[in-house]
């Protein structure tokens, strides 16, 4: 543990580093989750025509759904990772092999590079934030207090998912690619994270099996402490829910790991 | 004259002998990961639920909207197209996408430019995922679905116009991909091309009527994602004008046309980067 406290700074640098080199790939992949803004335009049609009404029994109108599709704008460019990408990668050209000579395990390895993109992600999503806090204004008689929970709703989201990111990833070893199963978790994330529509707005056996999931508590619990639009008590229970996922994901992230790793010598001999 | 054409037929039938040998080397490729061919059923239909399910949400009862003078059933066939021309993308556009890319990252690409062919014609049939037909298959049963809940079937002349269109928003897909393969010879590290290219792909699971102003404007002719899925769809209940239709037309070509220019000028970029 204290040798790799000391080892951090320096992979956090090199970290960083790669990912100023790699700057292009890191704006075209913004580029590509600007959906939200998509799906503003398109919420906020729908909103001026019909009354919305939110699970709390707010009114969702055109400038909710603004302030909405904002806030997961900004969430989904701290909650990201794509580890499994570059596990399928590296296990296929064999170049896994490399970082298992490294003297720390290559889980923190990914999880590190991951983290360093963040400063860059962030210089995109700070002025979006701003205007959020400017949309929205202060809003007597709401919940302030949620934001300290903010954090750690952040913090969860991310490691959900980071550890179903490795977990997926750590199963290429013995499928050879497990780029499909990445995908079809992302299509599962599209629908039930509340990345296209905002939560509240599911029929309730969606809703329902959306709870049990671990998709929201990636994506969509984050954006309703950001939107301030939860009851503190329902909070401190989701963000329970969350960690239970992040600690079940934990666990079958090690489990995978360790098994792929030593299929992995076997097979490279 | 008689001499030209008959060059042009002889190199047409050469492509097209190319194209068996390149479709015949993805399907052995393809046959010894036969399990692949479950798997990929299973989610295609879980993605063309996926793809459904926005649907019920904006006109499920908790919302109980509209999307701008479009009925579920109506709504359903644009998502028919959309999941029609993912299949595309998944099935032939993206595998090939990621071989090019790496390609040009490792400097191999230079085989390639070396053979006696249109390199941008091997590019584009490297790599064909068969299994994803089941694709399809999901888009069939929506188109299916909804023209149930219509209760009004096509008549063979929208059917042919809605097909037709479909095969030119092949083409229109086609095009963009070229842009994005262009892009990676500027910034050569480009997993994240491919999820550019779903996300633009993604914009036409919704009827273009969703967007106003200058984000219409946007969609139709800039990123033509309206005239690949909306069209079509409009082309399906028989509402598409021929003025609407030939725009799509004219479209298609000019963007075939720029396409085939920007590729151009990206080999020469890559060439002179090299040597």
């Amino acid at each position: 543990m204290k040798r790799l406290l000391k080892m951090m700074p320096s992979l956090l640098r090199i970290g960083f580093a790669e990912n100023i080199a790699y700057r292009a790939e890191m704006l075209i992949w913004v580029l590509a989750t600007t959906m939200p803004f998509v799906m503003m335009v398109m919420w906020r049609s729908v909103a001026e025509h019909f009354d919305i009404v939110g699970g709390m029994g707010q009114t969702l109108g055109p400038l909710q759904m603004t302030h909405y599709f904002l806030a997961v704008f900004v969430v989904r460019q701290v909650v990201s990772a794509w580890a499994a990408w570059e596990m399928n990668f590296e296990i296929r050209q064999g170049t896994l092999s490399m970082r298992l000579l490294k003297p720390i395990s290559p889980l923190i390895g990914y999880a590190v590079s991951g983290l360093t993109g963040l400063p860059l992600r962030l210089v995109v999503a700070l002025p979006v934030l701003l205007v959020f806090f400017f949309l929205g204004g202060f809003r007597p008689g709401a919940e302030y207090g949620l934001l300290f929970l903010l954090p750690l709703a952040l913090v969860g989201g991310w490691l959900i998912v980071l550890f179903a990111n490795m977990a997926i990833g750590s199963l290429a070893v013995f499928s050879g690619s497990s780029t499909r199963i990445m995908e079809a978790w992302m299509a599962a994330f599209f629908v039930f994270s509340g990345y296209l529509f905002p939560l509240d707005l599911f029929p309730d056996w969606l809703a329902w099996i959306g709870d049990i999931l671990p998709f929201r508590y990636q994506l969509g619990f984050p954006v309703q402490v950001l939107t301030l639009s939860l009851e503190v008590g329902d909070a401190l229970i989701l963000l329970g829910k969350q960690w239970l996922w992040v600690a079940v994901l934990g666990v079958l992230t090690w489990v995978l790991w360790r098994r792929g790793v030593r299929h992995f010598e076997a097979f490279g001999g | 004259m008689s001499g030209i054409l008959r060059h042009l037929g002889v190199s047409m039938w050469r492509y097209l002998k190319l194209l068996g040998i390149q479709l015949k080397a993805s399907l052995l490729l393809s046959m010894q990961y036969r399990a692949d061919f479950f798997i990929d059923a299973v989610i295609s239909m879980f993605w063309a639920v996926t793809a459904i399910a926005p649907l019920w949400v904006v006109y499920g009862e908790r919302v109980g909207g509209q999307i701008s003078g479009w009925s579920l059933g109506e709504a359903m066939l644009v998502v028919g197209c959309f999941i029609f021309l993912q299949a595309v993308l998944e099935g032939v556009i993206q595998p090939s996408l990621q071989t090019v890319v790496e390609h040009i990252r490792k400097g191999t690409l230079d085989f390639v430019l070396l053979k006696p062919a249109d390199a941008q014609f091997l590019v584009s049939t490297a790599r064909f995922q068969p299994w994803k037909a089941s694709n399809f298959l999901a888009s069939g049963v929506i188109f299916g679905v909804a023209f149930a809940r219509l209760e009004v079937w096509p008549s063979l002349g929208n059917l042919a116009q809605g097909a037709l269109l479909l095969v030119v928003a092949t083409g229109l897909l086609y095009s963009l991909w070229i842009w994005v393969v262009s892009a990676a010879f500027v910034v050569v590290k480009v997993n994240n091309l491919t999820f550019l290219l779903s996300a633009i792909l993604d914009v036409g699971r919704w009827p273009v009527g969703v967007f106003r102003g200058v984000l219409r404007w946007v969609f139709t002719f800039v990123i033509p994602t309206a005239l690949m899925t909306t069209f079509p769809a409009q082309a399906l209940l028989g509402v598409l004008s021929w003025a609407e239709f030939r725009l799509v037309i004219v479209c298609a070509v000019v963007f075939a046309i720029v396409s085939r220019w920007v590729w151009l000028r990206s080999i020469r970029y890559y060439t002179s980067a090299s040597s």
